[in-house]
């Protein structure tokens, strides 16, 4: 395992007394595709542009490729940022955008030439250098604002929200444009996004953020499946929640008794609990269902069962959405997620009937309650 | 065009418009067009005896506007209003600088302060920089009390009655017509493009020198407008604070009008203002185009 490309050591700052990012490690390695995604004003705009040099930090250091960036004033960083709002120079053309950078550093108009050629190939905009930024749509001065900074060779090119000022349709054809253009080119992406999905689909490496701390750093497959905390489970995704307190610890299985039904159940967790440990049960609604699957293999239970009484039937397509009140009013209700194909769903539920819902052991995550 | 869509619709549009549009066109052709036509006409006159003026349509008094004496006046006012642009344009940017970056509820309070000289009137605001400026003015009497606790000998420096009188007076009052329009400029400025500009490896004169000077460059042109066009035709600066041969263009009129009685000739004077003016701000235009593309 090589060092890594960045790491940011205790990170913070405040603003007049407020802390907008407090004390973040985090380490991202050459070639990622590194998301940082939080809900807007968690300070991860304010932590890239600390990286960028554009921010100066309260306290923490930022080192790219070892070297500490604190003495590093912005315009000598190995790092290049693509601006919300793409921040392209409206006095110059697409050319001179993308040029800017290598010309302040010197390079000849030959090898220029050259390399804005291949840039405008790489961000498919060929033929167009000649044009106005006023001339250009919004996903073309998108990728402007990518070549201006991929052109630079650094060693990170840093994103915010690249893709928040699209329409819905650009935006989608862009996620997947952005992370072949990062694989194919192999530079370090990071990339700021309050979308859950686009950072699901995009990266390699998701950091979520809430309130200028760290929640999580996972794959998006792990944070989906394995969230660490509350925040992180609401936030990527949907979940239900139910509260419970540890009844009995073995091997493995948890025994979590909820208080609020009345009723124990038991699920996987590596997390070390103890007894009488408050707990939160996570389940995605997909991961319940209405059927009983109930395995006869040993004697040892395998599913989760919680009986309710049908609410509400959404319909969405590919999806319908069905949410499970409990007697408990105070409670909330489940929410359960199925597929439409099965033509028992469609037809065998009515609301108000008494349903039960089911899971298995390993669909829900124990998260402690703090 | 215009009228005939306006006509198109019903009666009551066709009142609107004349409400609206009546007033300034007479405004305009009363006070504007009117008397610069008089002029036009005054200055292809001729004076006759003491008070009557024919109507000839002669060129002689643009001949006579041609004599290197107002030419060289003509110089001259070119000159101080140039270099009083120049030094206001100068003065101006740091002193916005320094106000886009203060505090919100102060710079509400400098640029109060930046404006209130225009409550005062023109006249007393000039006597009031020559009692500052004079031999025994405020100015003299402070470095001579410096000079005085620095145990050093001091004679009183003569400021008033130049040409240097005259432009600082001249900046002095034009000094707002320049800070305001740039002012106005920076404000708005997009943060993010320097901040890009920065991240691409310029150096802060860089991002002034490539972004922000191109991009506010219409508000600066504004501005020299501002202040180079009255500054041109500036007549009781230089009637006050300038010397004997402190005489601008337009103080050269003003005496043919009085005490020359001349007024076919003080026409002809205005009207090679105007269109020297005129021509200035077209060859500047120009110029300012040919270098964007």
């Amino acid at each position: 395992m090589s060092a890594p490309l960045i790491s940011l050591q205790g990170l913070s700052k405040s603003f007049q007394g407020n802390d907008a990012v407090k004390f973040v490690d985090l380490t991202v390695d050459k070639g990622e595709f590194y998301g940082i995604l939080g809900p807007s004003g968690c300070g991860k705009t304010t932590l890239l542009k600390m990286i960028a040099g554009l921010e100066e930090p309260s306290a923490g250091r930022v080192i790219i490729d070892g070297l500490d960036m604190s003495p590093v004033p912005a315009n000598r960083r190995p790092v290049n940022t693509v601006f919300q709002s793409y921040a392209i120079f409206p006095h110059m053309s697409l050319e001179d955008n993308i040029s800017y950078g290598l010309k302040l550093k010197g390079i000849g108009s030959g090898e220029l030439k050259k390399r804005v050629l291949d840039m405008l190939d790489v961000v498919d905009l060929k033929g167009l250098e000649r044009r106005w930024p006023d001339q250009l749509s919004g996903g073309q001065l998108q990728r402007v604002a990518l070549a201006r900074a991929l052109i630079m060779q650094p060693k990170v090119v840093l994103l915010d929200e690249p893709l928040a000022a699209l329409d819905a349709k650009l935006r989608e054809t862009m996620k997947y444009e952005l992370v072949k253009i990062q694989k194919e080119i192999g530079i370090t992406f990071i990339m700021v996004t309050h979308d859950q999905q686009e950072a699901l689909s995009m990266m390699d490496k998701i950091a979520v953020m809430n309130e200028g701390r760290i929640q999580q750093v996972d794959q998006p497959n792990l944070l989906y499946e394995k969230p660490k905390n509350l925040f992180v489970a609401n936030f990527i995704g949907s979940a239900n929640c139910l509260m419970g307190r540890v009844a009995k610890v073995e091997k493995g299985r948890t025994h979590v008794m909820l208080a609020d039904l009345n009723q124990e159940i038991i699920a996987f967790s590596c997390e070390n609990f103890k007894v009488s440990d408050r707990v939160q049960v996570i389940i995605r609604p997909e991961k319940l269902t209405f059927q009983d699957i109930e395995l006869p293999s040993n004697h040892e239970k395998t599913i989760n069962r919680v009986s309710g009484k049908l609410l509400e039937i959404i319909y969405h397509g590919g999806v319908s959405t069905f949410r499970v009140g409990f007697k408990n009013k105070n409670l909330k209700p489940l929410i359960v997620s199925q597929l439409n194909d099965d033509q028992q769903t469609k037809d065998g539920y009515r609301i108000g009937s008494h349903v039960e819902v089911c899971w298995r052991l390993d669909a829900a995550t124990l998260v402690p309650v703090i | 065009m215009l009228s005939d869509r306006f006509r198109a619709k019903n009666e009551n549009s066709r009142k609107v418009f004349l409400v609206t549009f009546l007033p300034p066109t007479i405004w305009l052709i009363l006070f504007l067009f009117a008397p610069v036509l008089i002029i036009v006409v005054y200055s292809f006159s001729q004076k006759v005896g003491l008070i009557n003026i024919e109507v000839n349509w002669v060129m002689d008094n643009y001949w006579r506007a041609a004599d290197p004496l107002y030419l060289k006046i003509f110089a001259k006012s070119f000159y101080i209003a140039g270099t009083t642009t120049f030094l206001c344009l100068v003065i101006s940017f740091p002193v916005v600088l320094a106000i886009t970056k203060i505090r919100q509820n102060w710079k509400l309070i400098i640029l109060v302060l930046l404006m209130l000289p225009f409550w005062i009137n023109l006249l007393i605001r000039t006597y009031a920089l020559i009692a500052v400026l004079r031999t025994r003015g405020f100015l003299n009497s402070g470095f001579e009390w410096i000079a005085a606790h620095l145990g050093l000998r001091f004679e009183p420096v003569q400021f008033l009655y130049n040409d240097t009188a005259i432009i600082i007076g001249l900046v002095y009052i034009h000094l707002p017509f320049m800070i305001l329009p740039i002012y106005a400029g920076l404000e708005g400025f997009d943060e993010t493009l320097k901040q890009a500009a920065e991240d691409l490896g310029s150096s802060s004169m860089q991002v002034y020198r490539h972004i922000v000077f191109p991009l506010i460059r219409p508000s600066v042109f504004a501005g020299c407008m501002l202040v180079f066009i009255p500054a041109l035709g500036s007549y009781l600066t230089p009637e006050l604070l300038g010397g004997t041969d402190g005489q601008l263009i337009a103080n050269v009129i003003e005496r043919q009008f009085k005490h020359a009685n001349d007024w076919p000739f003080g026409a002809a004077l205005s009207m090679v203002l105007i269109y020297v003016t005129c021509g200035v701000i077209a060859v500047w235009l120009l110029v300012a185009k040919r270098k964007k593309s």
